[in-house]
């Protein structure tokens, strides 16, 4: 940080401007001329009253002088002598050290985000590497088709007499295992192609929907027009999306559209807008309008938040088995992409009470620990049948909030990832507190 | 009749592999696909030799074989792991639960003919 964005710095440039001596503009503000050099040489904090008489004799707002990039590193050597461990830096010298020794300060300030940054990588290479289920999966499932294809083949090539209808199987098993064997080394090898790229590379049939949905905002104007979703051509739409490679994904997305025509129908654009004027976000009322399902609420705001409300509302969707299925992401609330999520979501807690919806304030843990507020509910799917349980779907509705409320419960991503060290519900270590 | 293999596999045409070498080497071999049942598979099919899959649905082969040592003793029924996973931490848990012979995918069909003749003459 360059010396002369230091508020003391600028009142000196600001003096040279105004062709003042230093003694004058002391004896205006009615203060010594060297207290004025100690300031001016960023040797004694200024603010208050003073700062205030000093811009009105120079003329200018008292922001010019004092905020900008000297406040964001004094800020971000506070965080950093937060997590400083076991050292223990002088607070109440802080601005003395930013101002007498400002090549230092930046180095620190840089130094911290780079730690932050490294952090956020190596959280995300960990992540991958010890809970990346695709490949662990693709791997085992090339291993087992080559023993197929190696026995197989070995019998035909080996046995002396063999049955015609026994032979016959057998080229059919090895040209299935083959084909089958091909395909997955394809996508073995295009997974492992983009590992280089820690935040591009798509690995499952969701995360390449999740592109899709991303890339259109999740903002879909064909479905908006009344019943116009009904006469959609779905496979026509996903086969021209670039993100969607595999038949898988263009599958999961024609699923994920239909459904979201479906509530665009349920709950039209602009008589959503009109409620929400008239109401605001009063969940039981805007069913009550809409005769909808509260997770039909849910995922109807949360894909109009970006355009109809002033902050964009995040939504995570799992099935009873706690799996992720439908993630869209609110910054400051991480999403794992490969490890399980924190028990501790609502999420998970609307499981246990199907049918009875969840709000509940959270902290997100970790150095930019934010509050938000989480409305949760799990609903049946399918057509209820006799005798049958029925399988449940959980919808969590993540809206960002100013500030937590005293009692918010703090929460985190993964466990991995997690630095809260005595939470009853961590399943493992956390690479954050403990190292790789 | 000769000896009984049961065979766990989940994958068909390994089944269908295996079972037609040991088929002709003389060996009884009857199959099974899942893990969900496959105790009370063993325990009715009472076989001289079992063949494992590790990774099975419903229940993995580790499982399996932990809860059939509980109930028949260590050493009354030779089992023979089959796995893609060959790490040592996956033997280390083999040999803990009480496996007598851990093999690798892919394997070749001689050398899984000599593991089976060998772990039912011992």
């Amino acid at each position: 940080m360059a010396r002369d964005t230091l508020t003391g710095s600028r009142i000196r440039e600001r003096r040279a401007m105004a062709g003042m001596r230093q003694s004058e503009l002391a004896r205006e503000v009615g203060i010594s001329a060297s207290y004025l050099n100690l300031i001016e040489h960023n040797r004694r904090r200024i603010g208050g009253k003073l700062l205030v008489d000093i811009a009105q004799v120079l003329g200018v707002e008292p922001s010019i002088l004092s905020e900008g990039a000297e406040a964001a590193m004094i800020a971000t050597l506070r965080e950093a002598a937060a997590g400083a461990g076991r050292a223990q830096p002088e607070l109440d010298r802080i601005d003395e050290f930013a101002g007498r020794f400002p090549g230092w300060a930046e180095l620190a300030v840089e130094n911290h985000r780079r730690i932050a940054s490294l952090e956020r990588v190596a959280a995300t290479l960990t992540d991958r590497l010890t809970h990346d289920p695709h490949l662990a999966t693709s791997m085992h499932e090339v291993l087992t088709m080559v023993t197929a294809i190696r026995s197989t083949a070995s019998i035909l090539a080996e046995t002396q007499e063999i049955e015609p209808e026994w032979e016959k199987r057998f080229q059919r098993n090895l040209n299935e295992d083959s084909r089958r064997l091909a395909e997955s080394t394809q996508q073995l090898v295009s997974y492992l192609d983009g590992a280089g790229d820690v935040g591009a590379s798509l690995t499952s049939p969701m995360e390449e929907v999740e592109a899709m949905l991303a890339t259109h905002r999740y903002h879909f104007p064909q479905l908006e027009e009344g019943d116009a979703a009904i006469g959609f051509d779905f496979e026509g739409f996903v086969a021209e999306q670039p993100q969607l490679t595999s038949q898988g994904a263009r599958d999961l997305a024609v699923t994920t559209l239909r459904q979201l025509g479906a509530d665009a129908r349920a709950m039209p654009r602009e008589q959503v807008a009109t409620v929400l004027r008239e109401c605001g976000m009063e969940f039981t009322e805007i069913m009550r309008r809409f005769r909808v399902p509260m997770a039909t609420v849910f995922r109807r705001l949360a894909i109009l938040s970006d355009t109809l409300l002033p902050q964009s509302l995040g939504l995570v969707m799992c099935d009873g088995s706690g799996m992720l299925m439908l993630r869209k992401p609110v910054e400051g609330f991480p999403v794992p992409r490969f490890s399980a999520a924190c028990p501790k979501w609502p999420l998970f807690q609307a499981l246990n009470r199907p049918l009875r919806p969840i709000r509940q304030q959270v902290t997100v843990t970790g150095r930019d620990a934010r509050p938000f507020e989480c409305y949760a509910v799990t609903e049946a799917i399918g057509v209820a049948a006799f005798n049958e349980d029925p399988l449940y779907h959980s919808y969590m509705l993540v809206v960002p909030l100013e500030r937590a409320a005293p009692d918010a419960r703090e929460v985190g991503s993964s466990c991995r990832v997690c630095p809260s060290m005595d939470c009853e519900g961590r399943r493992e270590p956390s690479i954050l507190v403990q190292g790789l | 009749m000769g000896k009984r293999v049961l065979l766990i596999e989940d994958e068909p045409n390994i089944i269908e592999a295996i079972s037609f070498i040991l088929s002709r080497d003389g060996w009884a071999v009857a199959t099974h696909s899942n893990g969900h049942d496959a105790v009370d598979v063993v325990e009715e099919a009472k076989p001289d030799l079992l063949i494992l899959d590790v990774m099975l649905p419903g229940k993995s082969g580790f499982e399996i074989l932990r809860h059939l040592r509980e109930n028949y003793g260590p050493q009354d029924l030779p089992v023979m792991m089959l796995t893609a996973r060959g790490q040592l931490k996956d033997r280390e848990m083999a040999e803990k639960a009480g496996v007598n012979r851990f093999m690798t995918k892919p394997f070749s069909n001689a050398e899984m003919l000599e593991a089976v003749r060998e772990l039912v003459a011992s």
